[in-house]
């Protein structure tokens, strides 16, 4: 039995295909098996939020609680005809869902859940995240394009300057915690903020406004209100979304919910300590999963809150944001960080004693 | 110097977290949804739903096809085809109503001299098909022999305003 729980659970070895291989995919299969569920309540989480500061019920009528209405959403969806207008083009109308919904899925891949729980725990984490989720867009501006439709074309090419945009200063503001790290290796940058303090050694004490920064980008970059003007619905009807039906649509929406509950995650592990308890008490820190999934829960919730709190952005108050307080802002940040880190050799000392 | 104070605040997203408290109050108030299946709001004794053909205590229908409802009718919604009884009295022979064609103005209660042809509280009448809303004599005798409890309340209640 053990033998059997250290074969699966083992990383990939270079000692022949089987062991890695079989490994390797039943490891990504849990993964995606837990995702899924985990998504369809973090969905309904999400409209009961909405609902609650609304002073509405939310959905209540499927399963106590209404626990089971995303499910029957997915039924619905699933058994919902496939629409393809005219004069889309059919191949790539159909794949541009499947890429924003696989590529969501390839993120998740170096995501560390919990200390050694990761499918790929390789040395360029953080690239790999940065590059996928720049690729995402191709999804929405593939979708926008096929559709040859107006409001979709409208939709996607918004989508696409507004991710460009934010990504910049996500990767100033990933760079300044890279300074404060010295690896790219995810499950590093976690290691790091367990200094034997606690939450004091969570890096959102000394990287504060990237916090921010990185939050209010990550809302941007996930197309979430205040900045969801690719599917804004009173002038877009639903942007790139609006010739999608059934299964394209669902795989869309399990996509771009997956990208926000993966930036909730780069939150968890940038700059909240990743599966660390906020207090380094043994009891408290045995529990990593708890730790992680209730900070992820934790930011999905400040998301799902912004939703129901702000109004949207106009779009050159959205590019004015970009590029004129967030960008200067990282910027300065990095050059500042880096510039202290070379004058004060004790302080890159200091946040990297977690390598002893 | 507003500026700067504005920057601060945008900074420290101080307008984001005041509405964020003013959410969470919100968050946890209680509920104004009215869980509809199962809870039903207030109606008034005015309220103009599904129509119905009344009937006296005796059994005996009402409506002695005067037709005025059929004139008043602004959708053109109601038919009504009439001859004598055997025992002489006027009645009619057909009165159909398009529920479709209805707007619910409530014009041909008004209209109805004996308080025959009246529009209960029920308004949950839905269909799957087109045809089971062409209600004829029958359907709304039936309504009425169901609703009649109801549909003498509100009368009463509204009689002093009438």
């Amino acid at each position: 039995m053990e033998t059997v729980w250290n074969y699966l659970t083992s990383r990939p070895t270079d000692a022949g295909w089987a062991n890695w291989l079989v490994p390797t995919a039943l490891q990504t299969l849990a993964l995606m098996v837990v995702l899924l569920v985990a998504l369809a309540f973090i969905l309904l989480f999400d409209r009961k939020v909405w609902a609650a500061v609304q002073m509405r019920k939310g959905p209540n009528v499927v399963g106590p609680f209404g626990l089971l209405q995303s499910f029957a959403d997915f039924f619905k969806f699933v058994f919902k005809e496939i629409v393809i207008p005219a004069g889309a083009d059919r191949t790539i109308f159909i794949v541009a869902p499947l890429i924003t919904f696989v590529l969501a899925f390839a993120a998740w891949a170096v995501v560390p859940v919990g200390p050694g729980l990761v499918v790929a725990d390789i040395n360029v984490g953080i690239l790999y995240l940065f590059a996928i989720s720049s690729l995402g867009v191709y999804g929405i501006i593939m979708g926008g394009w096929a559709s040859n439709s107006k409001y979709p074309f409208l939709g996607s090419l918004r989508s696409a300057a507004q991710m460009v945009s934010y990504e910049v200063s996500i990767g100033f503001v990933i760079i300044t915690v890279l300074l404060l790290v010295g690896s790219l290796n995810l499950t590093d940058i976690v290691e790091s903020q367990n200094r034997g303090m606690g939450f004091l050694n969570w890096h959102f004490i000394p990287l504060f406004p990237m916090f921010v920064v990185f939050f209010v980008s990550a809302l941007a970059e996930t197309n979430r209100p205040p900045f969801d003007l690719p599917e804004a619905e009173s002038e877009l009807v639903a942007g790139y979304q609006v010739e999608y039906s059934s299964t394209p649509y669902l795989l869309f929406m399990i996509g771009e919910y997956l990208n926000i509950v993966l930036m909730c995650a780069m939150l968890t592990i940038l700059f909240f300590g990743g599966w660390h308890s906020p207090i380094p008490w043994a009891p408290l820190d045995s529990i990593p999963l708890f730790w992680f999934g209730a900070k992820v829960v934790f930011f999905f919730f400040l998301f799902a809150m912004a939703k129901a709190i702000v109004p949207r952005y106009r779009y050159d108050q959205l590019m004015r944001l970009g590029w004129k307080v967030f960008l200067p802002l990282s910027l300065f940040y990095v050059v500042a960080l880096a510039g202290l880190m070379v004058m004060f050799p004790g302080l890159a000392e200091h946040f990297q004693s977690w390598r002893q | 110097m507003s500026r700067l104070a504005q920057a601060v605040r945008g900074l420290f997203l101080t307008d984001f977290l005041g509405a964020f408290w003013l959410a969470l109050k919100y968050y946890v108030r209680p509920k104004a949804t009215l869980n509809y299946p199962f809870e039903k709001g207030p109606l008034s004794p005015r309220f103009r739903g599904e129509h119905a053909l009344r009937r006296y205590p005796n059994g005996e229908e009402r409506c002695i096809a005067c037709k005025l409802c059929e004139a008043i009718c602004p959708a053109q919604a109601i038919t009504i085809e009439a001859e004598p009884r055997a025992d002489g009295s006027r009645r009619t022979t057909r009165y159909d109503i398009d529920m479709v064609k209805c707007i619910y103005c409530g014009f041909c209660e008004e209209a109805c001299p004996v308080d025959a042809i009246v529009e209960g509280p029920n308004f949950e009448f839905a269909t799957e098909t087109r045809e089971e809303l062409y209600y004829d004599k029958e359907r709304l005798l039936a309504n009425g022999d169901r609703w009649e409890r109801e549909i003498a309340r509100n009368l009463e209640l509204d009689a002093p305003y009438r």
